[in-house]
């Protein structure tokens, strides 16, 4: 018979680190799809993962049962990612000169037709990330959680423990530090 | 160039490329296994360590002390080495000087 999570969690509790891995099994699609989502390299992808994890086994008893599992697992997940961005902050210094042929034919059909340049083309996700690659990490968190994730004010505040003005304000420096990036790569690319 | 628009068709593009959520081949055995090859810290063992430290630490002093006082005999008997005749009479010295019976 199947154990419930509960079941399981109980069983860690208790020292059965075995019964840790069915709730592993389970989540970790989520966790890797979230990890993707701030990490390019699928080794940094499967660090964040395992960081996620043994952080939730060493602070399950923390977990008190009141709120899903998930949910608690993925407030520390994009606490774990956000910790990431932090600490990789490499690529926030590279010039847009090297942006690739496709991307470059991309912005010139957006700049002579807004319309044409289609969104779900590869160039466009490829410059997107480099984009957001440039953001700081507070405002990719942020930029990622509110505009492509389309979550509320509130639920940002939730998983990433900051308060609801905070999201609020980092959100507003967010788009402004985005506008920012953009303008530099217009006046790099065409002035 | 149209900053705003070219800002809503990236987010728009970034929607739409949702990541995937495969898991690497039996990443959960890998996470149980590394789980148990950490050894969770034995309380009793970690007292016995402490003590034991604590123990040599104390016979080094004794040891040091006792050392110390064997060579160094304290000479009994001369006023000028007593360190509690010294602490009175400076502290009554002022007693002393104003006292019409000296």
């Amino acid at each position: 018979m199947e154990r419930t999570e509960a079941e399981l969690i109980t069983a860690v509790l208790q020292g059965d680190a075995v019964s840790f891995e069915p709730l592993v099994q389970k989540y970790s699609p989520r966790v890797f799809a979230t990890a993707r989502r701030y990490a390019r390299r699928e080794s940094e992808v499967e660090d964040i993962a395992q960081e996620v994890w043994l952080k939730a086994f060493s602070k399950l008893r923390s977990f008190r049962g009141e709120a899903p599992f998930e949910h608690w697992l993925m407030r520390m997940t994009v606490r774990t990612c956000y910790d990431f961005l932090r600490g990789h902050q490499r690529n926030r210094e590279s010039s847009f000169s090297e942006i690739s042929e496709p991307e470059d034919d991309w912005l010139e059909r957006f700049v002579a037709d807004p319309g044409s340049a289609a969104e779900d083309a590869d160039a466009a996700r490829l410059l997107v990330g480099r984009v957001l690659e440039k953001l700081s990490p507070p405002a990719r968190l942020v930029i990622t959680l509110l505009e492509i994730e389309d979550r509320s004010v509130k639920e940002i505040a939730e998983l990433t423990g900051w308060s609801v003005p905070l999201v609020k304000v980092r959100a507003f420096r967010a788009r402004g530090e985005m506008g920012k990036i953009l303008a530099k790569m217009a006046k790099e690319k065409y002035l | 160039m149209n900053l705003a628009e070219l800002q809503k068709k990236l987010i728009a593009a970034a929607r739409a490329d949702l990541p995937g959520g495969q898991v690497p081949y039996a990443f959960e055995k890998r996470v149980t296994a590394l789980l148990a090859s950490r050894v969770a810290p034995d309380n009793v063992a970690l007292w016995v360590q402490g003590l034991w430290r604590a123990a040599v630490s104390c016979v080094a002093i004794t040891l040091l002390l006792g050392t110390w006082a064997v060579l160094n005999p304290v000479t009994k008997g001369t006023p000028a080495d007593d360190l509690s005749q010294n602490l009175e009479s400076t502290l009554l010295a002022s007693v002393d000087q104003n006292d019409p019976a000296q």
